[in-house]
This record gives C-alpha cells, structure tokens and sequence, in this order.
C-alpha cells in the first residue's frame, strides 16, 4: 500500500504510522459533556467503505496527515495535512 | 580540571570500500536544525540567503553546496551544515544545535544507487532523484535523511547512538551487491 | 533419454549432481527434472497422503508431484520443485516423504486404506473421546502428516530485500511479454521484465514454433539480447512475481544462486518489492490433466511438459509415447516426437473429430480409462465409445485436458476471474488489478500470432498512461491456430482419478463432499483440501470444480472458482524477512559511554532499542546482588555516575512554547523560572498518564524537556500530534536533542564535590540550588548542568555535547573513584528510585491515572490540558480504585516479587479476591530489607495494614505490610542538602 504524503510526495505504508479516526483533530471543548467526549474519543464507526484517518508520516517528514481511503477497494481518495484540516475548522490556537 | 577528547560518530568504523561503493564518514561540522516562526518562512529565506549564501530548501530539496548546505528536513524543518548560523536568524526561526545528533555518511560509487535500492524504500533512480534532491525516509529500521550530492554520491545522516547499525547496514547491502556485480 | 540434435542444454557442459545417492551427469541447462528423464529415473516422489509413488508430470513452477528436498544440514531446503531446479555440479538432491526409502516407503500402507482416509475421515474419525484429541490423535496425525522436512538447525544462507520502481512491469517473457517489453522499452520507459525461468521466452523455448520466419527460441534470444542492450531495461529472470498489492506495488521473488555450484557471496533468494505506473501480465497458461483411474503414475505426464523436454532439454521422457487428448494442441507433442525420431504409439483423442495423425495413429472418440504399472506406468488402457476397451503397452502417457490462463495475480485483490466458454477456462476481469492489465494467453488469447499483438497493443496503452508515445511495432509473423477443445474432465471408471496431486484429492473426494453438502466451492475446498497451498491449486482447480458443478447440477460459471491467494509460489519466511536476521532485526543504539562501559565488564540490558549497563562489576564480586548493593552504598554515601543519555531529551522554543507545554502537560509550567527544573505528568486524552519528567526553562521562551527513555519516541509523536493536529497556529517548534547531549547524572552526598573538580564555574547551594539549572565549561567545552534527582540524593546531570561523552564519562567516574564512588549501572538505579518510592513504567503502565500514583493534585484546576477532561470521569478517580503503596515483608519469608498479586490476610488467593498486584521489587541495602512498590485498592488509607502478595508463577507467599511508597528519607533532607 502506497500513500501520497502531502510533502513527499508518494511514499510505502511502512512509513507510515497509523493512529484512528481523523475526528481526533476535532478536540471537544472541556465543558462539551461526557456523550461529546466519549464519541471524540471512543465510539466509532467501522464502514465498508470510505474512512477518514489520521496518520503520521513518522519515517519521513513527520507529518500528520488526514488520509480517505475505501476500505473495500483500497483506494486512496485525497490526503492533506492534519494543520490544514484543523484549520478548516477553526482550530488553529485551539 | 581533565580535557575533553571528541569521538565522531563512526569513529574507527569507516571508511569501506567494497566493490564499486565506498563508504566514508563526513568530518564532523556544525549542524543546526532550522525550524521557521510561523509565516516567516521568506523572511527566514532572504537572511539565510544573506548570512549564508543558499536560500531556505523547499521540500524534498537540498540548497547550497559542499561547506555550506542546507537540507530539506522534514515538515517546517531544515538543517544547515557547515557554517556557524548567524545570530540574526533567530529572529526568524527556532535554531538548535544538532552537530553531535547525527552520524553523517557520504556513500558513493557505481553500485551506491544499488546499494541503497536494498535498505531504502523510496525512488531514488537517478531519473527521479537527482542531484540536489534530498528525501526523509528509512534506512533498514532507522530514520534517515538522503541527500544526493553527485551523480553517484548520496549524504547520509542517521541518528548517531545507530551509527553502528548503519554501517552494518550499509555494509552487508555493498557486500550483496558487490558479489551480484561480480558474478 | 537423451535425443540427439534438439534442445537448448549444453552438449559441451557435463554437470555431476546426485539423487538419493545415486551420482548422475546432466548438462549445463537442465533441471534436476529434465536431467533425470534423461537417465530415464521416472519414480522421483511419494505422495502427499497415500505416500504413492509420483514421477515428474510437467515442466515448470506449477509442478504439484515432483517435490525432493535439496542440501544438508541448515540449509537443507524441502518440498522444492524437481522441474525448476538447475542442476549445478555437486547439487544434491533427495527424494521426501517416505521412510527409509523412496522404493521401501512403510506409509505407503496409507494407500492400502484409502477407502477409508477419504476427505473428511479425520474429521468423523477422531471426534471422541473428546479427550483424546490433544494427547493421541493429534501427535500421531501430526507424526505422519506433511511434506518435507526442514533440518531444525540454523540456516546459514543469506537472503536479500529490495526495492524498485518502474514505469511498466511486464511480467512473463514469453511471447506476449517479449513483445510488450520491446514496445515499452523502445519508446523509452523504464521497464522491469521479470520471468520464473531461467532462460527467457516461455513457450518459445519449449515449442517447434516459428516467430518471424525464425525459430521461436531464436526469435526470443534476440528479443531478449536487444532488451538487455537497453539501459532503461532490467531483465530479472529466475524471479516469479509473487503478488499483486494495492497502488502498483508487487512482491516478487528472485532465485539468485539455488542454481550455482558457489554462491561467492551472493544471497541465495532476493525478494523485490516492485512498485510499478503500470503492469502487463503476460504469465501464460497452465495444462490440466484429465481424472481417470490411477492418472497419477509416474511416467503420466503433461503433453505440453513432453513437448519442452523434448524441445528444450533434448530428452525424450519415454521410449513408446501415448498422447491422451481433448484438444488440438497436444496434438503437436505427437508431431515433435515423430519428428525428433521417437516413438508415438497413438493419440487417444476424446473428440469425434479429431485431427488427422501425421505420422502417427489417432483413435478418435476415445478415452483413456485406466493404466498399470507398479512404480511408473507401463500400460495404458482405453475406451471406445461402443465400449471396447483395448491396452496400448506405453512408458510414458502424455494427457492433455486443454489450458488454464495463468490469472493467479489478477485473483489477488478479491477478483474473481470470469468464465470463457470458448477456452473452457477462466480468463481475468480487465480492472481486477488497478493499472495491470493481462494479455495473450493468461487472457485467453493461445495463439503465438495472438500474444504478440496483445503484448505490444497493452505496452501502447501503458505508455500512453505514463505519459510516453509509443511506436507500433512491426509484429512478427507467428501461427494463428484455432485453439480447438471439446471439454473432458474426468473419465468414469473403477478406482480412484486424481484431481489434486499435491493434496492427493481425487474425484471421489470431491463427489463426497457435494454428497456432505459442502456445495460451495469454499466449502469443497476446505472439506478436500483441493487447491491448497504450497501449490493454490494450479493444476487442478478448474477440474475440480467441474467435478462439483457436476455433482451439484449446475454449471461451472455458476459454481464459481475459489479465488487465488500470494504468493504464487512458495516464499521462505528467510526471504519475506530478509535483512532481519542477527543484527538486522533492529537498530541497536548505543550511547557514548558504551564501549567504556563493556572495558568495565559491565553487562548490557536493553532498554528498548538502547543498551545500557546493569552494573560494573568490582574485582572479586561473583553475583549481581553484590555489585548492586555497592554500587546502591556508594550512591548513598559517597558519589556515583550513571549514562542517563538515552532519557528522551526535547528542545521547545517559540513565543508560544509555555502555553503550548501548560496545554499538554497535567501541571503548570508556564510559572517556571528561566534558570529552573520542573517535574511534570503529561496524561492521554483518555485521562490516563502517559509520562513524567523535567522540564527546564532556559530561557523566555526556550525550554528543554526530558522524558522517560521508554516512551521518548511515543511523546515526541504525541506533541507534535498536539501541535499540527489541535494548536497549529502557535509559534512553538520541537525538535528531539536525545542524540545531541550525552548526558550523566551525578549523585551523592560528594556529587558537588566531585562537579567543582570538573567544570570551570563554582557550583554552590546559592549558584545551583535544587531544582537549578544553567550552562557550564568542561575543560572548554559548554555544557548544561541540572540539579535534579531520580535517586533522592543530593545530584545533578551533567550534559556535554556527544562528541565528548565518552571522554567526560571517563573523567567522571575516575573522579568519583578518587571519592569513593564510581559508576553504576540500571540494578542500582532501580533500587535507588523504589527506595525514594519513584515511578517508572512498570507503574505508570497505562492504565493509572494521577490520581493512581498519589499526583491527582498536579492536575491543575486552573487550566485545560490534555486529558483534564476525562481524567474527572467517575471511575478514574476514588478508593476503588487501585493506589500507589509501598510493601515490606514482615514474616518469615522475605522475597517479594513483581507480577505477584496482592490478597487481604485470610483470603483465598484467586483472581476473585485479587486486590491488586506488585509493579516493582527489590533488596534495598540501604534498608536491609527487600522493598516493592504496588497498587492496592484503597492503599492510601490503608497504610500499617497487613496483607499478603502471592506468586503463582514462582509459588512464592509473602505477609507484608503496606506503607507509604517513599521508604527512603521522606523528609527529602538529602536531596535538597
């Protein structure tokens, strides 16, 4: 498997590390109640089909990327950098 | 008060030469990482240029030459080797120092590409990876930064405590391929 | 025998191997297969099951019977293919599965009771009593099941990885893949060709074919010469691409030196991972055999097999030659044979209308219904369609059931390849394989004229696809022969008809399983075992599941096929994991003090991937409890030294670098003075701790970190998770210094003694109070110093750059001496920590919280951080949970162990009853005592209790009495002194 790091450009997944749901970016605020919180960090859905995840290019650049993929065929569908989706959605200072 | 002996990295382990590779360690220099403030990536580029002579490296890119270089290395991160860094940058960017963090390996020969083919998972043919370009990757297990400096010579830099096991590395692939060659 | 005039061996090149002893003389160019043919040695094998006597059937990697096992001692290799390995002088081979010999097999009693060992008997046989499963069947099943044998010592050979990358991967040299190659190279692209043969050009080698008005060997010799002369061309023969992966990638195998006399340092296999734009798979096809009674005798052989080692190797397989057919193709092997002046007896042809002989008889409408011969086949009988039945004496029976593309790779990402009526055969699903696309006769397509066109039209469209202009070119004039086939596959009759050689399933086997009701093909499978590894099925897959369609009642196209898995062929683990052996399998780290270290005897304990010392062993100590011990007094009372490089040490810097650490640490640091050393937790989000540490403020906004040496890397992942992921707009950058600082701690009650001796600057209560820090001169060299602690002495960390830390370790530790102390190594550093009760990751092992490890007041209140949140959650906090205590023994038994579980006094020890367990232990000299820190539930409130912690691992029970986990000093008197 072969994923396009927004950096470096096409790289094998041994370089990558895998970490879960890219929901991970969006931290709920510390009063956002406990059904908040437990979805941000534990429930999650399994689809046959596409996923956002969140990965670190730690054999490379370091990177932390947001990688959609279809779990069913196992393509790649975009990558982008965790910064420029956490900026999207106004989390930049968080 | 006693006095301080330093030790390279590879100290009593290069160079090899095996077959059409050779192996060398690079003398020990100044490293410092270069980290940009955030939006000052072109400011920090003009100084550099100004202090030292080569612009801040995009990514995947070396800038500079032998003495003077400055090595893409990795997000928001560059490493200049040679110079002392001019105090001026640091208005710019986060500077630390990094000349005793990295063992700094200079491969080159013939079979250097083949050589590297068995560790490296990345393209590095020189049609796709040429002079000038420089790539974060993996070496076996371990976290490195290629750079090509000739049509046949690549810098290496590994963490120093793995030094032997780069070498070790690097050895068992020259002397892999040098008996293919051979044959 | 050997025929005089054809082949492509080398006449002028005798080469000596042996087989079960026996020395033979073949020629450079053979296979042990072909060479034994040649001395007409047929009986080669004992069955997988039945322990049948097996010969050679076909020519190439799908053989499924002729397995023998190659070399001695460690790199003895079984179960390799007679018909892909090169002879070479010295090679010895040996026949496999049989005992004591390959002529006197003793399980081949085995065969005696096939009635009964059908598919499925040991799953109704051996089903009770239920206890016996374990203890007898299963050892004994196990005994006499498998194939080969590996020599259970170490392998010495070396194997290699690599990586390539290319514009098109053409896979298979024959025609369609030569012609692809040519049209891709020619044009300019980078082009990897790989081919499991040694001589490239597939068919071509082992056919009377002619390709542009020249011998189709000639033809691919040139191909193969201007391909080589191409320098964006790597030609990798003896390599099988052995799977499909996802985004272009292919794995693929490399037999470097299996077929050299000397190896000369060569690896004997090299697996490639290939990633390629696109792939042209141009992997030909594979023969079936027909099923009909005793069809597995050695000499009974596949027709297009007969024609290669006629054509390829000049051996004639047998003297009198019957061809039993379905199709026009075999229909050449009888013509070759006539030609090459051996003898054909008849060809047995199942269709009415069948060709014409030339040369030859054909007995049309006819089917080969059974064959004699104890250990290689000496007759053949046959059926007429009224019945008759007549015998043809016959030392070797070439059958040919018809074709099978070779669509193995295009099976390999869930496809399911797609009936052809025409063929009778599966062809592949175009797309099944992102960017691959198959052509010639792995696509159906079995005329030579055929594959050469679609070899070149798919290396177009892959240079187009790359963005390359291609040149049609010019394609050789070659046969266009109609493939015609009328389908057979199985002939009725008494006795048992082999389907699947490797996995001795038969027709009956098949039947029986539809009779069971494992009508699904998956099912089928697993029931007989057909089509499993080490061969997947190559030969015998489509027939069986004729069979089934058959005995179902429904179509083949509708019963479906199972799908085809990596490899293709057989991969050894040596090779998957090459590079990984000995000192490969990780990168060893070392600090500067290593070497010096290993002068002092000290022996090395890893931690993670560093090596660190576990003690210096002083002149006439004889355990490591005596020089731990000393090593613990000399800590405590004079001055010791100790490598702390390899704790994980952070540089922070940027405007914003207070706030960023306040955020992923539990406590404050923002409040900490440039000049000072802080100590603090950082928590997952989940509320859990995930390290402790210090932290330093050197300047304004400059800060180094440090972190344990365990989760260094884990840490470094979580900040700049925190940064990019959650806070990217603040001005902070880290970057790991770990490597840049050798760095040693110093402590005692003479550390400040011994540290005036050394740096240029006074160190002094006012200059480096504790918890103090600030830049000193070594000899010249700046270094950093800290006063901080890990074993309740009065201590500091020396850190210079790495370049000195051997020179500044040794003059450390002569200074020491000088006063009494010396080096130490982890023994004593633990001790040291749980006398002064400090956590490591044997506690904070993640699943404690703050709370757990007695810091809950470190959470601060006044600001969020990473895993505040959660960390309030009811559950994460209270007296039912499990604390932090420490544990002294107080009975007779003194040893307390870590792991062991901890029980009220009285209570039976079973996990019910469980309140906790011991995380740390040891002897502390200091105290005369052994020490262990644990959690226990409630253990804060119940210090002076008594309790008992129970080792069913080592049997060991012991009463002690729980107290607060600092043992040593409580006050902290010594560390601030």
């Amino acid at each position: 498997m072969r994923i396009k790091c927004p950096l470096c450009g096409e790289r094998d997944r041994r370089e990558f590390y895998y970490v879960g749901d890219a929901v991970l970016i969006e931290r709920p605020d510390a009063e956002a109640g406990d059904q908040v919180w437990d979805d941000y960090l534990h429930n999650r859905d399994n689809p046959a089909g596409i996923t956002r995840d969140l990965w670190q290019h730690e054999g490379g650049c370091g990177a932390w990327i947001v990688v959609s993929r279809n779990t069913v065929t196992h393509e790649t569908l975009g990558v982008e950098l965790a910064e420029a989706r956490a900026r999207k959605i106004g989390r930049g200072a968080s | 008060m006693g006095k301080l002996d330093a030790k390279s990295p590879c100290d009593g382990l290069l160079p090899i030469e095996i077959g059409a590779a050779r192996l060398s360690e690079v003398e020990m220099t100044r490293l410092t990482s270069l980290a940009p403030k955030p939006g000052q990536e072109a400011a920090f580029s003009k100084a550099l240029k100004a202090a030292h002579g080569m612009a801040l490296p995009a990514p995947n890119r070396a800038t500079g030459k032998a003495g003077a270089r400055a090595l893409w290395f990795g997000k928001g991160q560059g490493m200049l080797i040679g110079p002392e860094p001019e105090a001026g940058l640091a208005a710019h960017a986060a500077l630390t120092d990094q000349s005793d963090a990295w063992a700094m390996v200079r491969l080159e020969g013939a079979a250097a590409e083949d050589v590297l083919a068995r560790l490296v998972p990345v393209d590095l043919r020189q049609s796709v990876f040429k002079r000038g370009h420089t790539a974060r990757t993996m070496l076996q297990h371990m976290a490195v930064s290629i750079t090509r400096i000739s049509g046949e010579a690549f810098l290496i830099l590994a963490f120093r405590s793995m030094a032997g096991t780069l070498v070790h590395d690097l050895e068992t692939a020259m002397k892999g391929v040098a008996a293919r060659r051979g044959a | 025998m050997r025929v005089a005039d054809k082949g492509l061996v080398d006449r002028s090149k005798p080469v000596r191997f042996s087989f079960d002893g026996h020395s033979f003389e073949g020629l450079a160019g053979d296979t042990l297969a072909s060479a034994l043919l040649a001395h007409d040695v047929r009986f080669v094998a004992r069955s997988f099951k039945y322990h049948r006597p097996r010969g050679i059937m076909g020519a190439g990697s799908e053989e499924a019977s002729a397995l023998v096992t190659v070399g001695s001692g460690g790199a003895q290799e079984p179960n390799i293919r007679a018909t892909v390995q090169e002879i070479y002088d010295g090679l010895e081979a040996r026949s496999q599965n049989c005992w004591p010999s390959l002529n006197y097999d003793v399980l081949s009693f085995n065969d005696l009771f096939a009635p009964f060992l059908g598919a499925g008997f040991y799953y109704k046989t051996f089903m009770w009593p239920k206890a016996f499963w374990e203890r007898v069947y299963e050892p004994i099943i196990r005994r006499s099941a498998g194939i080969g044998a590996l020599s259970g010592t170490h392998n010495a050979d070396q194997y290699e990885k690599a990586f390539a990358f290319c514009d098109v991967l053409v896979i298979g040299a024959g025609p369609a893949g030569l012609m692809a190659a040519l049209t891709a190279g020619r044009a300019g692209a980078d082009v990897i060709l790989c081919d499991e043969d040694s001589v490239l050009g597939g068919r071509l080698n082992g056919e009377t074919l002619e390709v542009g008005e020249m011998a189709g060997a000639d033809w691919a010799a040139g191909a193969v010469a201007e391909l080589g002369a191409m320098k964006n061309v790597r030609l990798l023969p003896r390599t099988a691409v052995t799977g499909a992966y996802d985004q272009g990638t292919y794995g693929a195998l490399e037999r470097v030196s299996h077929h050299a006399a000397a190896r000369e340092g060569r690896p004997l296999e090299c697996f490639w991972r290939i990633v390629a734009k696109r792939a042209i798979l141009a992997a030909g096809a594979i023969e079936r055999p027909i099923a009909f009674t005793n069809n597995d005798r050695p000499g009974i052989m596949m027709a297009g097999a007969v024609r290669t080692y006629l054509n390829r190797y000049g051996v004639a397989p047998g003297q009198r030659i019957t061809v039993f057919a379905n199709n026009d193709d075999a229909h050449r092997t009888a013509r070759d044979l006539v030609a090459a002046g051996v003898h054909v007896a008849a060809v047995i042809d199942s269709r009415e209308a069948a060709p014409q002989g030339d040369g030859y008889e054909v007995i049309s409408n006819a089917q080969v219904c059974g064959t004699e011969g104890r250990k290689g086949v000496e007759a053949v009988s046959y059926c007429r369609a009224n019945g008759t039945v007549d015998k043809i004496q016959s030392d070797c029976l070439a059958m040919s059931g018809g074709w099978n593309p070779t669509v193995h790779l295009t099976c390999h990402m869930n496809g399911r390849p797609n009936w052809h009526g025409g063929i009778h055969s599966f062809v592949p699903v175009p797309g099944a394989i992102p960017g691959l696309e198959a052509v010639g006769a792995c696509n159906g397509a079995f005329s030579t004229h055929r594959a050469l066109v679609e070899g070149a039209e798919a290396a177009l469209r892959a240079l187009g696809e790359v963005g390359l202009q291609g040149q049609k070119p010019l394609v050789p004039q070659a046969e266009d022969a109609r493939y015609r086939i009328a389908p057979l596959w199985t002939v009725e009759g008494k006795g048992r008809a082999w389907l699947d050689f490797q996995n001795d399933v038969t027709v009956k086997d098949v039947r029986g399983a539809a009779q069971e009701n494992f009508r699904s093909v998956e099912h089928m499978k697993r029931y007989t075992t057909q089509g499993m590894a080490p061969d997947q099925g190559k030969s015998s897959n489509v027939a069986a599941l004729a069979v089934l369609a058959d005995a179902t009642g429904r179509g083949i196209e509708e019963t479906g096929t199972t799908t085809f898995r990596p490899p293709f062929v057989p991969v050894a683990i040596a090779a998957l994991g090459a590079g990984a052996q000995g000192k490969g399998f990780a990168p060893e780290r070392h600090t500067t003090s290593h070497a010096e270290s290993l002068r002092r005897g000290a022996p090395m304990i890893e931690a993670g991937l560093w090596y660190r010392p576990s003690y210096f062993p002083a002149l006439g100590e004889r355990t490591w409890r005596q020089s731990c011990d000393r090593e613990v007094n000399m800590v405590r009372n004079a001055v010791g030294v100790c490598d702390v490089s390899t704790l994980g040490k952070i540089d922070i810097q940027g405007s914003d670098a207070a706030a960023f650490l306040d955020f992923v640490y539990a406590n404050t640091l923002s409040t900490l003075k440039p000049g000072k050393v802080r100590y603090g937790i950082m928590l997952r989000e989940d509320g859990h701790v995930l390290d402790d540490g210090t932290t330093a403020r050197l300047g304004e906004d400059h800060f180094v970190m440090t972190t344990t040496t365990a989760a260094a890397g884990q840490v470094m992942r979580h900040l700049e998770y925190v940064h990019q992921c959650l806070c990217p707009d603040l001005d902070v950058a880290m970057i790991s210094v770990t490597e840049q600082w050798a760095q040693f701690a110093v402590a005692g009650p003479k550390a400040r003694d011994l540290l005036n001796g050394v740096v240029q600057e006074s160190i002094d209560a006012e200059s480096y109070p504790f918890m103090g820090c600030g830049a000193v001169t070594v000899a010249g060299v700046e270094g950093r110093l800290f006063r901080i602690s890990f074993s309740g002495e009065h201590a500091y960390e020396i850190a210079v750059p790495a370049r000195y830390g051997e020179s500044l370790f040794k003059l450390l530790v002569g200074k020491a001496e000088a006063l009494g102390g010396g080096a130490y190594g982890m023994e004593a550093l633990n001790v040291l920590r749980i006398e002064k009760g400090f956590i490591t990751h044997a506690e904070i092992h993640g699943r404690v919280t703050a709370e757990d490890i007695g810091m809950g007041r470190m959470v601060s209140a006044k600001k969020d951080c990473i895993g505040k949140t959660m960390s309030e959650r009811p559950g994460l906090s209270g007296p039912e949970r499990a604390q932090l205590v420490g544990l002294q023994p107080v009975g007779v038994v003194k040893q307390m162990t870590a792991g062991a579980h901890v029980f009220p006094l009285g209570a039976a020890p079973v996990r019910a009853n469980a309140q906790g367990y011991i995380t740390s232990a040891c002897f502390s000299p200091t105290l005369g005592s052994t020490l262990a820190l644990a959690f226990l539930e409630n253990g804060r409130a119940r210090h002076g209790e008594e309790i008992v912690m129970v080792d069913h691992l080592r049997g060991v029970t012991t009463r002690c009495k729980v107290c607060d986990p600092v043992f040593f000093d409580p006050q902290g008197g010594r560390v601030r002194g």
